[in-house]
């Protein structure tokens, strides 16, 4: 009995010493949580798992091009794009300043399918310029974040969007249970099932294994038979597709959608990530590790935001937070020795 | 004055899951040579670590002429007079010979008097002095990424000469090395020897060990088994020593029948010029042919070539009389043909990864439910059945495959292989870094496989396992086949000849 417990006890601080700067933040989070009223609050919480819903998405996507030792700088410029397109095509039939004076209004099941459809051709060409032109996947999609970026501008005409349709931002920031007290955001819904999705993915199928592989070493991957071309494209094609998913619950979420939108999303997303452990040397990273590198982020935010610190010092803490967490990350490798 | 260079007294060393080392001993004497042997896993390759400063150990002392020391890195080995050769070559690829020799200790000089400068004429022209030292011709400035893996070889113990070290650690340098260079080398460690230098040498050979050795110390299972003279030994009580029990047959006997030809290659060249050209020869169902040859004669190539890792410009090749169309690695382990490859770190195992997804990664397709679903349970089973069959030494399926020893992970990538059950069997020096009784296991797959009537084709350095293991051995020499020669009529000196047939 009394083993069992040690072993617990160790578990956890095992645990703790794994995710150091996770723990900090729950820790700072308890702390402005009793200085502060209505830090637990519903409402909060809610705004929490919402916000992390749809940067856990992203985060997913881009999971997989840094497993495989890439990354992808077009994350926050293809969710742009996706919520420029949603938000055009949603666009109520009525509106007065519609961008698309011709186009009927539009089913928004249709309009996700399009822009799912879209964020794949994205993640297709990402994929092409990498595996078939050999471009090294940072200037890859450094290339494809501007092209990104120019078309969401042309065809947004530079114009914030709104007008949407009342059933597209309703749905997407519907909730389960009463609003007042207890209640939990679809959008929350959203990000468990592709957690899900992504964790089978990543453990359970072949696709999943051929990833880790090539991360861990490509040329021994494609010798022992992995089709690393095929397996990188539909890292990258999936990476498309879960930008244009959070593209699109992002633009009804704000209740409004412009060129704009996205930017640097990227950079959380893979800093996100990083945090969780997922090693930009390769073969390293899970999907747990990557919602709580997301959720870190966030909790963070929120707390700065309660302490009411000048937003301009946020961008001083998140940085400085990954430099630490990554710091401390690598030290369980070091340690080893 | 002591008389031990350097002693290790009572060190041990734990890992996650594994006691590496058990209160193991070691002395050092200047001028002589220290062989240190055990099986794979044995911990020969963590002490080393342990004196080299890359491991710290739990317990233990080192003393160098009689005093205590503590060696907190490699680069305060270096600076205390100790130089280690890795059994995992670390070059870096994309530099020169000589950049990769003064890695960290260029020599300097001052431009306009007073800003400090590389030196690169110094540099080159030392280096070029070094390689002369390792009676190696290549260019200093050649990118060692160009290199093959025992040029690179000779390129790691150049970097340990040049440090004008008074112990040496030499962890299996000849593990890729040809009968010529295994020759160079020890011309090399007796000059060494002359200069009162102390050798730690570890090697799986037992005839190299018998020969150059002063002295031995046998380890088994991270314990310090014995320290002997070398001259009181001899093969049988070293492997009794190390194996902990008696072995009687270095080669398993062999009861495959070779059948009909079901492999052909035709006229197959490289793009390289100075690569293979108008290679032809057959394979038999359920044969063993062994490839010999000096390094450079580009064995490796050509074996690579066949299974799509490099490309050819004429030839063809085919299996049962149908043509295999082979541009990738894939096709060709689709066709049923696999290959062990050489160079285990480059292009074998994944370091990062688990024993599981290594020994699985290429047979993926059998253990799928449901057509897409991996089944971790049968993974487990062919994790288990190769741990069994081949006895790796290893905590778990779940452990990194980076963390087993050398020998073990070359255990788990044959392994691999024989997973995907292929029809015809690649392998590129299997042996290489394998202790006795281990290879004694593989050969006896590799007879097992022919028996059941797979097709084997076997590059090797190594003489004796080329006649003991081959029905036919084909012997190729800068680029081309120099000739065949039937496994039973082999002998050490009708290799030579054809693999010395320069044109
Ligand atoms: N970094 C590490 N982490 C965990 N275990 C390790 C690590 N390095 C070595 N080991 C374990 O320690 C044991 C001794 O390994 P070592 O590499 O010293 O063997 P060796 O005698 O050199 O074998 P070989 O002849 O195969 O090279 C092995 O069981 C190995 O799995
Ligand atoms: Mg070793």
């Amino acid at each position: 009995m009394d083993n069992s417990k040690q072993n617990t006890g160790a578990k956890i601080l095992a645990v703790i010493k794994g995710n150091p700067i996770a723990l900090l933040l729950v820790v700072a989070a308890v702390v402005v949580g009793c200085l502060k009223d209505n830090f637990f609050s519903w409402a909060n919480f809610s705004n929490l798992m919402s916000n992390t819903a749809v940067r856990f998405l992203i985060a997913l996507g881009v999971s997989g091009c840094l497993i495989t030792k890439g990354t992808d700088l077009s994350a926050g410029r293809q969710v742009g794009f996706a919520a420029v397109v949603a938000g055009i095509l949603c666009q109520k039939g009525d509106y007065g300043s519609k961008l698309w004076k011709w186009a009927p209004e539009m089913n928004i099941g249709l309009v996700l399918i399009i822009v799912l459809l879209i964020g794949l051709c994205w993640g297709l060409i990402n994929g092409f310029i990498v595996t078939k032109l050999h471009v090294p996947p940072f200037i890859a999609t450094l290339g494809t974040q501007t092209i990104v970026y120019g078309i969401s501008l042309v065809i947004s005409d530079a114009q914030p969007i709104g007008g949407f349709q009342k059933i597209y931002t309703s749905l997407i920031n519907g909730r389960l249970g009463s609003t007042k007290s207890f209640h939990l955001p679809y959008l929350l819904f959203v990000a468990l099932i592709f957690g899900f999705l992504f964790w089978f993915i990543y453990n359970k199928t072949r696709h999943g294994k051929y990833m880790y592989a090539i991360g861990g070493n490509d040329v021994a991957a494609e010798v022992s038979g992995v089709n690393t071309t095929f397996t990188l494209i539909r890292i990258y094609a999936t990476a498309g597709l879960m930008y244009a998913l959070a593209g699109y619950l992002l633009a009804a979420k704000s209740g409004g959608a412009s060129a704009s939108m996205g930017q640097g999303y990227e950079l959380e997303a893979i800093a996100g990530c990083t945090i969780g452990g997922v090693s930009t040397t390769g073969g390293i990273g899970t999907v747990p590790g990557v919602l709580v590198g997301v959720l870190v982020f966030e909790l963070l935010k929120i707390i700065l935001q309660f302490l009411g610190v000048n937003p301009y010092y946020n961008y001083v803490v998140q940085g400085l937070v990954i430099v630490l967490a990554v710091a401390l990350d690598i030290r369980k490798y070091i340690a080893k020795k | 004055m002591s008389e031990y260079v350097l002693e290790m007294n009572g060190v041990s060393k734990s890992f996650p899951g594994v006691k590496a080392l058990d209160h193991v001993q070691l002395k050092l004497r200047a001028g002589k040579v220290h062989a240190l042997m055990g099986e794979n896993g044995a911990g020969k390759s963590t002490l080393m670590k342990c004196m080299f400063g890359i491991y710290k150990m739990d317990e233990g002392e080192i003393r160098m002429d009689g005093q205590p020391v503590t060696i907190t890195d490699p680069m305060d080995a270096l600076t205390k007079g100790i130089a280690m050769v890795h059994q995992e070559l670390q070059p870096i690829p994309a530099r020169t010979v000589g950049e990769n020799i003064f890695l960290g200790r260029y020599p300097m000089k001052k431009a306009l008097g007073f800003i400090p400068i590389v030196d690169h004429k110094k540099m080159y022209d030392d280096t070029a002095e070094l390689l002369k030292k390792v009676r190696m011709t290549f260019d200093p400035k050649q990118k060692v990424g160009e290199l093959s893996v025992s040029q690179m070889q000779s390129v790691e113990i150049a970097k340990a000469v040049s440090a004008n070290c008074r112990v040496l650690i030499l962890d299996e340098p000849t593990s890729s090395l040809t009968s010529n260079e295994v020759e160079a080398l020890f011309r090399i460690i007796e000059d060494l020897k002359a200069e009162d230098v102390a050798i730690v040498y570890i090697s799986h050979k037992m005839d190299e060990i018998l020969r150059i050795a002063d002295e031995v110390t046998i380890m088994r299972d991270g314990k310090y088994i014995g320290t002997w003279e070398a001259s009181e030994l001899t093969t049988d009580k070293i492997i009794t020593q190390m194996v902990g029990r008696e072995m009687h047959n270095l080669y398993p006997k062999r009861e495959n029948v070779p059948g009909d030809v079901v492999f052909e290659v035709k006229d197959f060249t490289s793009i390289n010029p100075r690569s293979f050209r108008h290679v032809n020869f057959q394979l038999r169902k359920g044969e063993i042919l062994g490839v010999g040859g000096l390094v450079g004669a580009q064995r490796t190539e050509l074996m690579e070539g066949l299974f799509g890792i490099r490309s050819h410009t004429t030839g063809e090749i085919l299996y049962k009389g149908k043509p295999l169309k082979i541009d990738r690695p894939k096709d060709a382990i689709d066709q049923g043909v696999a290959m062990l490859t050489e160079d285990r770190r480059g292009s074998g195992i994944m370091a990062v990864l688990s024993v599981a997804d290594n020994i699985s990664i290429s047979s993926l397709n059998q253990y799928l439910d449901y057509g897409f679903v991996i089944n971790g349970r049968k993974v487990e089973n062919l994790v288990q059945d190769n741990v069994k069959k081949m006895n790796i030494r290893t905590p778990s399926s779940k452990t990194l495959i980076k963390s087993l020893s050398g020998g073990n992970q070359q255990k788990v990538l044959v392994g691999r292989w024989l997973a995907n059950n292929p029809d015809v069997l690649i392998l590129d020096e299997p042996t290489r870094g394998i202790d006795v009784g281990a290879k004694y296991e593989i050969y006896c797959i590799i007879a097992d496989l022919a028996k059941e009537g797979k097709s084997i084709i076997m590059i090797s350095s190594e003489m004796s396992e080329l006649i003991g293991m081959s029905d036919r051995i084909m012997v190729m020499c800068d680029g081309r086949v120099t000739g065949f020669v039937n496994g039973s009529e082999a002998t050490q000196e009708n290799i030579m000849a054809l693999a010395t047939q320069f044109e």
